[in-house]
């Protein structure tokens, strides 16, 4: 660490320029656009939203995927680190094999599960030869929302699961093994080791990976499409409708701004639950 | 339990977790491979038994795929090159200079990442139209970039602290200038490291969907098309768009196995 005058100032002027002008202006433009209606001031927008026929639904498809997916991401997750530990020959490419999720997009992912959820898809076709339906059979339809909801949790679980994995483990690798190796002296058994050891001292990680995940979580919507159509709205997907289908900037701003609003709270809400000691902040 | 009984199960959790992640991905190619007789196909197959060559001639000559995967390869290779113009000078000032509104510089940063897609993406569409960037690979790029550059800056500046300052003024008293000495000795060694922040970057860009769909109509990114065509197209050409999109992604993680630590331990800062 030096001082040199203008030189970093110089150095950070294009970012800081380039994010100017492309976040922070079109940030507060959005909020604006919500909040206005023909030049002034409104709550407009916020009623339309409010009052249209999808937007109940939206709310509680996107509430209930995120609540069901991303706990049982993290225990999947858990688990995977885990059972890494104990791996030596060929670590490498099951490391490689776990994380290939990282890199497909939702809307990747949707059409995957939409290969094998369809009506006449290798889901079905496993269910028949098994004996258990007697031909092709729609799942992702209004008529089953609940195999629909279920289908959509398992492809989140297939393609965001890896981001929780990566952290979690690059957490546990930076572990003192230490303290577990003293547990163990001490005589804890491997579960009290993970509950009472290994988790707590992963604890910034895993505030780390919910933070990532659960703002994710909420941007959810080529999947929803894909696999649901019309069937099984979310609220970026009525975002979507509203700017695109409809033309209607201002709804589509107020839902923007909206899952702003929960993404911000809910990294609150895990800044505060899983509140990190000072001496383990790395 | 046994220490044999032990590992048995660990390598079946194993064998279950790698099957869960690849058997999907290895369907999809069937069905994108499969040609128009396979969308109708009951019961499916599990094996590639059908496969032949006009069905496989049939998946490249899907043409709106292939023009959308020209856009997207260009608005990529764009947002990859503006994340690093940007990144790594300011990733390079993090590291080496403590300055006055560092701090505040980092909380930008690190803003960009709690926010949805979606805010910025609605604002832009109505500037880019009146500034003649709208539907062009460049537009998108500029968008993409917007999420690429804060990842490049924090992963250049963690690689740059990592590289020892002194061998930097080793170079300098060696007649080296800053700039050259930073050419000479602190790139070569961070390289390998911006490689995989610039895969990122690409990769990044190569999957995003709503800023892509709603910034162009008829330049349409792989993404943006798919998105389009999803009610209407035959199955199998948006299978073979599904795995078109995924192949890229998976060669990358694998380049950049290594690195995806470094990358992501970044989170934890």
């Amino acid at each position: 660490m030096r001082r040199a005058g203008a030189l970093p100032y110089l150095l950070i002027l294009p970012s800081v320029l380039f994010l100017g002008v492309l976040f922070v202006v079109p940030l507060v433009q959005t909020a604006l656009l919500a909040f206005q209606e023909g030049g002034t001031w409104s709550l407009g927008n916020w009623h339309r939203m409010a009052d249209d026929l999808n937007f109940q639904d939206a709310v509680v498809n996107t509430f209930s995927v995120v609540l069901i997916v991303v706990p049982l991401q993290c225990t999947l997750a858990l688990g995977m680190t885990m059972m890494l530990r104990h791996v030596q020959r060929g670590r490498d490419i099951i490391l490689w094999v776990w994380s290939i999720p990282l890199g497909i997009s939702d809307l990747a992912a949707g059409l995957v599960w939409l290969a094998i959820l369809t009506d006449q898809g290798w889901l079905n076709t496993l269910l028949f030869k098994l004996g258990l339906i007697s031909g092709p059979q729609a799942w992702l339809t209004y008529e089953t929302p609940m195999v629909l909801l279920a289908g959509i949790i398992v492809a989140e679980l297939w393609r965001a699961t890896a981001i929780v994995f990566v952290i979690l483990l690059a957490g546990v690798q930076l572990l003192p093994k230490e303290y577990e190796e003293a547990a163990e002296v001490f005589g804890a058994s491997p579960w009290q080791r993970f509950w009472r050891v290994t988790l707590p001292l992963l604890r910034p990680s895993l505030q780390t990976a919910l933070i990532l995940r659960t703002v994710l979580a909420f941007e959810m919507f080529a999947m929803a499409l894909a696999l649901g159509g019309r069937n099984f709205p979310v609220l970026v997907s009525e975002a979507f409708n509203w700017q695109y289908g409809n033309q209607d900037y201002g709804v589509a701003a107020s839902y923007a701004v909206l899952v702003m609003a929960i993404s911000i709270a809910a990294t609150l809400i895990y800044l505060v639950a899983l509140r990190v000691p000072a001496e383990q902040r790395a | 339990m046994t220490p044999v009984w032990r590992r048995g199960l660990l390598w079946c959790g194993v064998a279950v977790l790698c099957a869960w992640t690849l058997v999907p991905i290895y369907l999809l190619a069937l069905g994108a491979f499969g040609g128009r007789e396979i969308v109708s196909q009951w019961p499916k197959p599990f094996l590639p038994l059908g496969l032949s060559l006009d069905t496989v001639g049939a998946f490249l000559a899907i043409d709106g795929v292939w023009r959308a995967t020209w856009v997207s390869v260009q608005a990529a290779a764009m947002c990859m090159v503006l994340a690093l113009l940007l990144g790594v000078p300011a990733g390079y000032a993090l590291a080496r200079f403590r300055f006055a509104g560092a701090g505040s510089y980092r909380l930008l940063i690190l803003m960009t990442r709690a926010f949805p897609v979606a805010i910025l993406a609605l604002p832009l569409t109505v500037s880019f139209i009146n500034l003649g960037l709208y539907d062009t690979p460049f537009g998108v790029a500029l968008l993409h970039a917007v999420l690429a550059v804060p990842f490049a800056t924090l992963v250049c500046a963690s690689l740059f602290q990592g590289i020892p300052a002194e061998l930097e003024e080793a170079a300098w008293v060696f007649g080296c200038s800053r700039f050259t000495g930073f050419l000479r000795v602190v790139l070569p060694l961070a390289l390998p490291g911006i490689a995989a922040a610039s895969i990122f970057a690409f990769v990044l860009s190569w999957n995003e969907v709503f800023a892509a769909s709603v910034l162009t109509v008829r330049h349409r990114t792989l993404t943006a098309y798919l998105l389009s065509v999803l009610s209407e197209s035959p199955l199998h050409v948006q299978f073979a768009g599904g795995l078109i999109l995924i192949v890229p992604s998976v060669l990358f993680i694998f380049l950049v196995r290594r690195r995806l630590f470094a990358m992501w331990g970044i989170g934890n800062r």
